[in-house]
């Protein structure tokens, strides 16, 4: 079977600063992949070079075996291709469950004359989609402030909201940047388990974290990159133990 | 950005929130509906001068619940919808004198040169970021302007064209004010509800995405792009059919009835009465459309008075009239 994704000798320049390097990696149908790596490595660059927010100097990424280099993220997340942002980009004046319910988006149908007529079907589709919506929030434990305005919730509950409504999109490859940032301890254990639970249903999930407990519990490959360039790749166990991996984040 | 702790159980939250608000924040949530409607009602009954003042005020109205689509429901910005309603006033009032077409002909050729105009300009432009789309919109109502000031073949230049005909369909024509305001009134409302129709579905949900972020509106699917012109082809259309009411009812159109002034009157209107809200620009364009009126002592000081309300506005209310409910809402950030 071909890989989720494969990346394949991406590299980014901005000028005369190499940000990604030749970097390779693949992502497998099944489990949780995880990109680490120190402050500055390039992760955040290396992501939005697969979520298509930034387009690689040279090198291609491809989606089940299908090149993506060069498609626009909307087109990604039309083939399954589902991002949340480091930096929580949620609609604010939306309610939470409006929220998930914008994340359902390709999973829906109508348009402007669905809306102005308001048929049976259209009714029946907007029940599915708000039910769909607050049995994710449900999961992700928000069910009760499901009507609360997206601005209104704590840091943490947003990361979970967004979560959420990337979820609702139904992704093949789900790619978390960042999920841990600014949560608490148990906030980020029922993230890790949230994870998991997402992994074991069949969506493969990319996430790209800071936090190494996080990691360490839930990815069952791990690749690091620093100034840029794959250092190791292998279980969190091995590459716990590689030296390169402490060279790089104790020296 | 407010990072607040949440000390409160979820059960509690749950409660505490629930989509109707409650108490005072559900009477000032409905108070600009009743404003609206005792307003046409008594201009329905008194009839006369109040009666016209509303008949504009309705139309206003319906500009901007379309501007209101554009720049609240999308939060885009543009300053040159009154080219739009120019080319529906102007293709009204050319067809139905010159060319004895009927009123509602018109309005639909109106409105297709309108939507034509609107895909021209939207196209190219709303595939960039930032402030291009507002500068290209800018350029378009003062261009209009000046066509309508110059091609003098058509548009009698300065003089105008007058002898419009009033409003009708087949038989019957809308004559008397009453008539007129109800014609209006039925128009707006009809106005109103497409867009709290198009804001509780599918396509506003995709609206409301690209006004909170267009990033991560795109990471979910959404074809930014191709949203962004269909809300403002819809706004465009609004504004068309607004410009053929206006010159049915007043009976004369000339350039300056389309000029710059509209855009800074409409923009009081939205913020005023509430931008994104259903009731905001009803209740914004009649409210706006009074005070001249009530004030009439300090007419030479209309646009001052207009730039302070909406400096006001946007400080104190920045949801408006319509949005003052929210305000007072337990769960407000």
């Amino acid at each position: 079977m071909t890989a989720r994704l494969t990346v394949e000798n991406a590299t980014k320049r901005f000028g005369g600063l190499v940000a990604v390097d030749g970097v390779s990696f693949e992502v497998p149908t099944t489990g949780v992949t995880a990109v680490i790596g120190p402050n500055g490595a390039g992760k955040t660059t290396l992501f939005n070079l697969i979520s298509g927010a930034l387009e690689p100097t040279s090198g291609r990424v491809l989606f089940e075996g299908e090149d993506v280099t060069r498609l626009a993220p909307e087109k990604r997340a039309a083939r399954g291709l589902v991002r949340t942002f480091q930096l929580v980009k949620l609609f604010a004046d939306l309610t939470a469950v409006e929220n998930v319910a914008v994340g359902a988006h390709l999973k829906s149908r109508g348009g402007l004359l669905a809306a102005l007529l308001g048929t049976p079907a259209t009714r029946a589709m907007e029940r599915r989609v708000d039910e769909k919506a607050r049995a994710l929030l449900d999961r992700v434990g928000l069910g009760a402030v499901a009507d609360r305005r997206a601005d209104t919730l704590s840091y943490g509950r947003r990361r979970l909201l967004e979560v959420a409504r990337a979820l609702a999109a139904e992704p093949r490859l789900l790619l978390l940047d960042e999920p841990a940032a600014g949560l608490d301890a148990e906030e980020s254990a029922r993230l890790s388990s949230l994870i998991r639970a997402v992994a074991a249903e069949g969506t493969s999930v990319l996430l790209i974290e800071h936090d190494m407990q996080l990691v360490m519990n839930t990815a069952d490959q791990v690749v690091v990159v620093d100034f840029g360039r794959k250092i190791a790749q292998g279980t969190p166990a091995e590459v716990k133990a590689d030296p390169a991996v402490i060279a790089a984040y104790l020296g | 950005m407010t990072n607040s702790p949440d000390t409160i159980s979820p059960e509690a939250i749950g409660k505490a929130f629930a989509p109707v608000p409650r108490g005072l924040g559900a009477i000032l949530g409905f108070a600009p509906w009743l404003v609206v409607v005792a307003l046409i009602g008594t201009a329905l009954v008194v009839g006369g001068y109040i009666s016209t003042v509303v008949a504009f005020a309705l139309i206003y109205a319906l500009f901007v619940s379309g501007l209101n689509v554009f720049m609240g429901l999308t939060a885009q910005v543009s300053f040159g919808h009154n080219a739009f309603a120019a080319i529906g006033g102007y293709t009204s009032a050319v067809l139905t004198t010159a060319y004895d077409w009927s009123p509602i002909a018109a309005m639909g050729a109106g409105l297709a040169g309108a939507l034509a105009l609107a895909a021209v300009i939207g196209w190219p432009t709303l595939r960039l970021k930032g402030h291009y789309l507002s500068m290209g919109t800018l350029a378009i109502g003062l261009i209009t302007y000046e066509i309508a000031v110059q091609w003098t073949s058509v548009t009698q230049g300065y003089m105008g064209i007058s002898g419009i005909p009033s409003l009708g369909i087949g038989r019957f024509e809308a004559v008397s004010d009453r008539q007129i305001l109800v014609v209006l009134t039925l128009t707006a409302a009809l106005g109103a509800w497409c867009v709290a129709r198009i804001r509780r579905s599918r396509f506003g949900r995709a609206l409301a995405a690209i006004a909170g972020s267009e990033e991560a509106a795109r990471a979910l699917g959404i074809d930014v792009a191709s949203y962004k012109l269909a809300s403002f082809l819809i706004s465009a259309g609004y504004a068309s059919i607004a410009g053929s009411l206006f010159v049915h009812v007043v009976g004369y159109v000339s350039p300056e009835v389309f000029g710059l002034h509209m855009v800074i009157l409409a923009f009081t209107m939205l913020y005023v009465g509430g931008i994104g809200t259903v009731v905001g620009p009803l209740v914004g364009a009649l409210l706006v459309s009074m005070l001249p009126e009530t004030f009439r002592g300090f007419r030479d000081y209309q646009d001052l008075a207009y730039g302070a309300a909406l400096i006001a506005i946007l400080v104190y209310a920045p949801r408006g009239l319509a949005g003052l409910a929210e305000l007072f809402r337990k769960d407000a950030p």
